[in-house]
């Protein structure tokens, strides 16, 4: 989780990722921050974020993605 | 006869009254709706007495927002559009550039137009549109006009860190619709699916073919080019044919397996440009859609919208690129090498891309000093004063005799579809209090734009300041800070060395 929240403060350094739930819906992160974060974490964790998972609920929140991500990992 | 950019208006409402025209999130206009809007907007303009001058438009992207281009054009007077999601300090600078009296905006956007500190009129969109029509004023103005008159600023990018105004004219536009309908193959069942913003001139693909030809417009929601899934089914339930995306847009869609789960089904023309396109990319649309035209389209601003096409009708290899092709009928294209002599098709060698023709623009808005230093004579015809426009991106001749893009003479970058000078970066960069030095450069492989400075901001911090200057898609993607900025022997920004650093 850590690791994923260094990710997304590379993006927007200036975001309170451990409580904001708006990441997408707030327009924080948009359509290229989404592409270049999906980059990072299939190199980070070696997973990869299809389409079908690219919706905003699993964006909204670090918590959220965190969650995506481990569910893909256990998937494999 | 008048050669007016809404000359073919009236027609296509008399066909099409009641279909749509226009269609966004929250609305849609049929052509008889826009019509009339068009009609209550022009009349407005004219009956507060403003003739021949730029009009703001500061709205949402939405079918209104069309309809008050369109609108400020009937009156005979030049729309700027301005992003409303740009920075202040930008938009400031925009606005002291184009000295307008009037600016039109909407309900959600009229909070932050009231802050600007615009010295003219502020209107919003529903207060005008439904202005009673007089249409011996505005038949006046038409009957008046000539197609060199402008009827748009759209503003670019500058390497001084001052956004430059590019003014275009009704004749350039009207040739470049002909050319790129004939090309696309454009008619009343096109059904577009707009991505691009409506304050460049890339949304003239849409805009204007579908009120010549009575077609339809959607304007895909941003949101839905980070979600590829709904985007692909967003194109399905509207039926969309036809798209002139920027290529960051369409690998969207195949970067993601998103073929697996659907096709976009309706689409058949597809119009690509602004960036290269990954070979790997490409060749999955191409399996998709097999039935479908892929052209690849180039071209400046100030060569109003595209000048180059190239119709794809051979398979590329990874690690090729997809040519730029041959310019438009009636355009003609100059390589230049830098002694200004002309390149030849068959030497292969490179040279500074230049457009020949009516599709130039008129120039930049009151900056005359960087209008002659792009819009220079011709130096292969010396007698009598002929206009070229130097690009500034270099190309040469391939075997097979079509144009391809080698790289840009300058620092002059395309981001996710977006032209950027890294110089206004850094412009922006050096105002920071306590900043000594910026320089930038980018990343191609990575599609990142870097910055390192000297100074004493972090560079977390750095970032966050960026973003009260610098539109979205210009902020760097990596800050790094550094004692000081490493120099060439002659005291130039030594940009390998950075290089070698980012890599």
């Amino acid at each position: 989780m850590d690791e994923l929240i260094s990710i997304l403060r590379e993006i927007h350094p200036d975001v309170d990722y451990e409580t904001a739930t708006n990441l997408v819906d707030g327009k924080i992160l948009d359509s290229f921050d989404i592409i270049s974060l999906v980059g990072e974490i299939a190199d980070k964790f070696d997973v990869v974020v299809s389409a079908e998972y690219m919706i905003p609920e699993n964006f909204n929140s670090a918590q959220a993605l965190w969650n995506l991500i481990q569910k893909l990992q256990d998937d494999e | 006869m008048h050669n007016h950019v809404l000359k073919d208006l009236k027609n296509t409402v008399e066909k099409y009254p009641d279909k749509t025209a226009f269609c966004g999130e929250k609305s849609a206009l049929s052509f008889r709706q826009l019509d009339r809007a068009i009609d209550g907007i022009g009349s407005f303009i004219l009956g507060e007495g403003i003739r021949r001058s730029p009009v703001v438009v500061f709205m949402e992207k939405s079918p209104e927002e069309v309809a008050s281009f369109f609108g400020i054009i009937r009156a005979g007077c030049y729309y700027v559009p301005i992003d409303a999601e740009m920075p202040s300090v930008r938009i400031h600078l925009i606005l002291e550039n184009v000295q307008a009296d009037l600016l039109i905006c909407d309900e959600d956007t009229e909070e932050k137009a009231r802050d600007l500190g615009f010295g003219g009129k502020i209107v919003r969109y529903g207060e005008i549109a439904e202005t009673a029509v007089d249409e011996a004023a505005l038949t006046a103005v038409y009957d008046e006009s000539i197609d060199t008159d402008p009827l748009y600023v759209v503003f670019t990018s500058g390497s001084t860190g001052i956004p430059k105004g590019v003014v275009g004219c009704h004749r350039a536009v009207n040739d470049y619709i002909d050319q790129l309908s004939e090309v696309l193959g454009f008619t009343d069942e096109t059904v577009f699916g707009n991505q691009t913003p409506l304050y460049l001139d890339a949304c003239f693909k849409e805009l204007f073919p579908t009120i010549r030809y009575g077609a339809t417009t959607y304007f895909v929601p941003k949101t839905l080019f980070m979600q590829p899934l709904k985007l692909v089914q967003y194109l399905n339930e509207k039926k969309i044919n036809t798209v002139c995306w920027v290529v960051s847009a369409l690998t969207i869609i195949s970067a993601f397996g998103t073929f697996k789960t659907e096709i976009p089904k309706y689409l058949r023309t597809i119009a690509f440009g602004s960036e290269v396109f990954p070979i790997k990319q490409f060749r999955m649309w191409r399996q998709a859609l097999p039935e479908a035209t892929f052209t690849n389209l180039y071209g400046p601003t100030e060569g109003t919208g595209m000048c180059c096409y190239y119709r794809v009708d051979r398979d590329f290899e990874e690690g090729e690129s997809i040519p730029i092709g041959r310019p438009f009928d009636n355009t003609d294209i100059l390589l230049l090498d830098e002694e200004d002599r002309e390149v030849t098709k068959a030497s292969g060698k490179q040279g500074e891309i230049c457009i020949r023709g009516t599709s130039l623009t008129l120039g930049y808005m009151n900056n005359p000093e960087k209008t002659s230093e792009s819009f220079t004579r011709n130096p292969l015809q010396i007698h009598w004063p002929e206009l070229i426009y130097r690009t500034g991106d270099i190309g040469r001749y391939n075997e097979r005799g079509e144009l391809m893009f080698v790289s840009r003479k300058d620092f002059q970058i395309k981001h996710m579809g977006h032209r950027i000078e890294l110089g206004e970066i850094e412009v922006n960069a050096q105002m920071i209090e306590g900043i000594t030095g910026a320089a930038c450069v980018y990343d191609k492989e990575k599609g990142k734009i870097v910055l390192f400075y000297s100074g004493d901001k972090e560079e977390a911090e750095m970032k966050v300041l960026l973003k009260d200057s610098l539109p979205r898609y210009m902020v760097p993607n990596v800050t790094r800070k550094l004692e000081r900025i490493p120099l060439t022997s002659n005291g130039k920004t030594d940009r390998v060395t950075l290089m070698s650093m980012v890599r």
